[in-house]
């Protein structure tokens, strides 16, 4: 089943165009990958589709529903959460607040709690610093906070801003094996990447965008195998 | 700790803090110096507080707290004057045109209320700017009050800019001190809950808190509304400390002694606040005094020099340059006094 449809996508910056119409899908359960070079408007994907910009045209379906021009709040409603590039925790805010500010827009107080202890039993990590401030922890783990964040919205789909920018070789490898996880749970991942070679490698599809257009579009295996992609992206001849 | 008997130990600290003011208050006098400055000191805490919650919680740079205690401070004092004396307060207008009275409490609630209600209207265009320039123009609001409040126009209800007087003000310590527990207890109720939570979130990020479904201008409009609220009360509470009101006192400078208060006590912190406004009104007011009056020393013949008046505020300048300059995140920082006592693992009761 398609969860996601981009159709013929359009955002500009103050004139400048960062997407020039691109349409892609997501289908239920996948982990789908958007890699490309800086500037290709992966970003701006994610945020056009969280409705923190508002595209110029275009739309973008939801479950079946048109979410093209809701604001955040309303996105995050219909059951989209976006880890943001950088991680963007709250730094003076303890980890354990940091999670409930993810379930913001939920009025379930008593299954908060227990949403809580199953991040804490994902992250162990985290327990363990529970009254520390965000501020304090290392990358890896503000990585860990910024997606237990996320999942504290109970999203459908979870979207992923380059969760392995400036995180050491060793947690690039905690953290997608913590994507893996939650695709074996059933969530959908939509992930940007420039670390081509890790997101092709558990995406069951791959995007290629260049300049804001999508130019390659295949199985995570088949792209990852592409004379093409592997010039431009994997660093290989 | 259970939640109950934290609760209890709180009421029992309110209880003994009223008990011991009952006491200071019969044993050193209504008038002295030290009851005078506790008045001055709670009603500037609760004006720090509320500051605090806009600047420190929310990370909204606002300088126009003078304006909204301005308007709390006129409209309690208009509210209340008794009839009968109207004539000789508003000897310049005929009396005025307000031909009511309001018993004190209601007064102090409608300063809160016409305060807030002015800070709605205000903060639709200007909360929309952001750090330095909401600065500006909350500066800029607080100043367009002072002098609309002042128009000869307007004189039939606000007399002018001649002095308000009359109203019923309070002579013990034990009101101003139960108003301001009340207000700042509801003030650590609101940080405390999932709004105060969402006013810290978008302190630390706007766009993270805009991604998590915060409505980043709802917060920021509600944070505003509830701060000027209690500026209002506050403004109404300094106009019964003073017994005579006249708008050209609350001036820009007024802003800036709260603002100092805030970040002396360390921006984020209620307690800092309130200690630090107890401190800066016990030098300001007694402590640092004895710099203002020439001192003569041996029978007269040799004189203290620097004493004079006006030198008070060469040291207090200098005071508040060290606090900036070497303890940048004030007294307190983003703690609270509870927090000292309780180590960090054990607050609120972890459970596993």
């Amino acid at each position: 089943m398609i969860m996601l449809k981009v159709t013929d996508l359009k955002v500009n910056y103050s004139g400048i165009e960062a997407l020039k119409g691109i349409s892609f899908d997501v289908r239920q359960g996948q982990i789908v990958t958007l890699i490309g070079a800086n500037g290709a408007g992966k970003s701006t994907t994610l945020r056009a589709i969280s409705g923190l910009v508002k595209p110029s045209s275009g739309s973008i379906n939801f479950m079946g529903r048109d979410i093209t021009m809701l604001n955040p709040q309303r996105v995050v409603a219909e059951g989209v959460a976006l880890v943001p590039e950088g991680r963007r925790v709250f730094p003076n805010l303890t980890v354990k607040e940091n999670l409930k500010i993810g379930a913001y827009l939920r009025n379930d107080k008593d299954e908060i709690e227990d949403d809580i202890k199953d991040i804490y039993r994902r992250f162990p990590r985290l327990r363990e610093r529970e009254w520390q401030l965000a501020g304090t922890l290392s990358g890896g783990e503000q990585q860990m906070l910024a997606v237990g964040r996320a999942m504290m919205a109970k999203p459908k789909l979870l979207m992923m801003d380059e969760p392995s920018l400036g995180l050491a070789p060793l947690v690039v490898k905690d953290i997608f094996s913590i994507i893996r996880d939650l695709k074996s749970e059933g969530i959908t991942i939509l992930l940007i990447e420039q670390n081509a070679n890790a997101a092709l490698r558990c995406a069951d599809f791959g995007f290629v965008m260049e300049t804001g257009h999508i130019t390659m579009t295949g199985a995570g295996s088949e792209l990852l195998v592409n004379k093409a992609v592997k010039e431009a992206y994997l660093g290989s001849k | 700790m259970k939640k109950t008997t934290k609760n209890l130990i709180n009421i029992a600290l309110l209880l003994l803090m009223f008990v011991g003011l009952y006491f200071l208050e019969q044993h050193f006098g209504r008038r002295s110096m030290l009851i005078t400055v506790l008045k001055k000191g709670a009603i500037y805490a609760l004006i720090a507080v509320s500051m605090n919650l806009l600047n420190g919680f929310t990370g909204l740079f606002s300088l126009g707290q003078a304006g909204f205690m301005l308007v709390g401070a006129y409209t309690y004092a208009v509210l209340t004057i008794p009839m009968a004396k109207r004539m000789a307060v508003y000897q310049y207008y005929d009396g005025g045109i307000i031909n009511f009275t309001v018993p004190t409490i209601v007064g102090i609630l409608a300063a809160g209320a016409l305060a807030a209600l002015l800070a709605m209207l205000i903060g639709m265009p200007v909360l929309r700017l952001k750090s330095d320039y909401l600065a500006i123009a909350t500066l800029g609001f607080a100043e367009i009050i002072r002098a609309i409040i002042q128009w000869d126009t307007l004189g039939p209800i606000t007399n002018g800019s001649n002095l308000l007087k009359t109203y019923p003000t309070f002579k013990s310590v034990i009101p101003v001190f139960a108003a301001a527990t009340i207000c700042i207890g509801v003030i650590v109720l609101l940080i405390n809950s999932t709004y105060g939570r969402a006013f810290k979130a978008i302190r630390d990020d706007e766009i993270a808190a805009e991604a998590m479904g915060i409505n980043l201008f709802h917060h920021k409009q509600m944070a505003f509304i509830i701060s000027s609220f209690f500026a209002g009360i506050g403004g109404a509470l300094l106009a019964m400390y003073q017994g005579s009101l006249q708008a050209n006192a609350f001036k820009a400078s007024m802003t800036y002694e709260i603002l100092l208060i805030v970040v002396i006590g360390g921006m984020g912190s209620v307690t800092g606040s309130v200690i630090a406004s107890f401190l800066f009104i016990a030098c300001s007011e007694w402590w640092l005094r004895f710099l203002d009056t020439e001192t003569y020393l041996f029978g007269g013949t040799v004189k203290l020099p620097l004493l004079r008046s006006g030198f008070r505020m060469v040291v207090f300048s200098v005071v508040i340059m060290i606090v900036v300059l070497f303890f940048r995140k004030g007294i307190m920082g983003e703690k609270e006094l509870w927090d000292l006592f309780t180590p960090k693992k054990k607050k609120e009761g972890i459970k596993p």
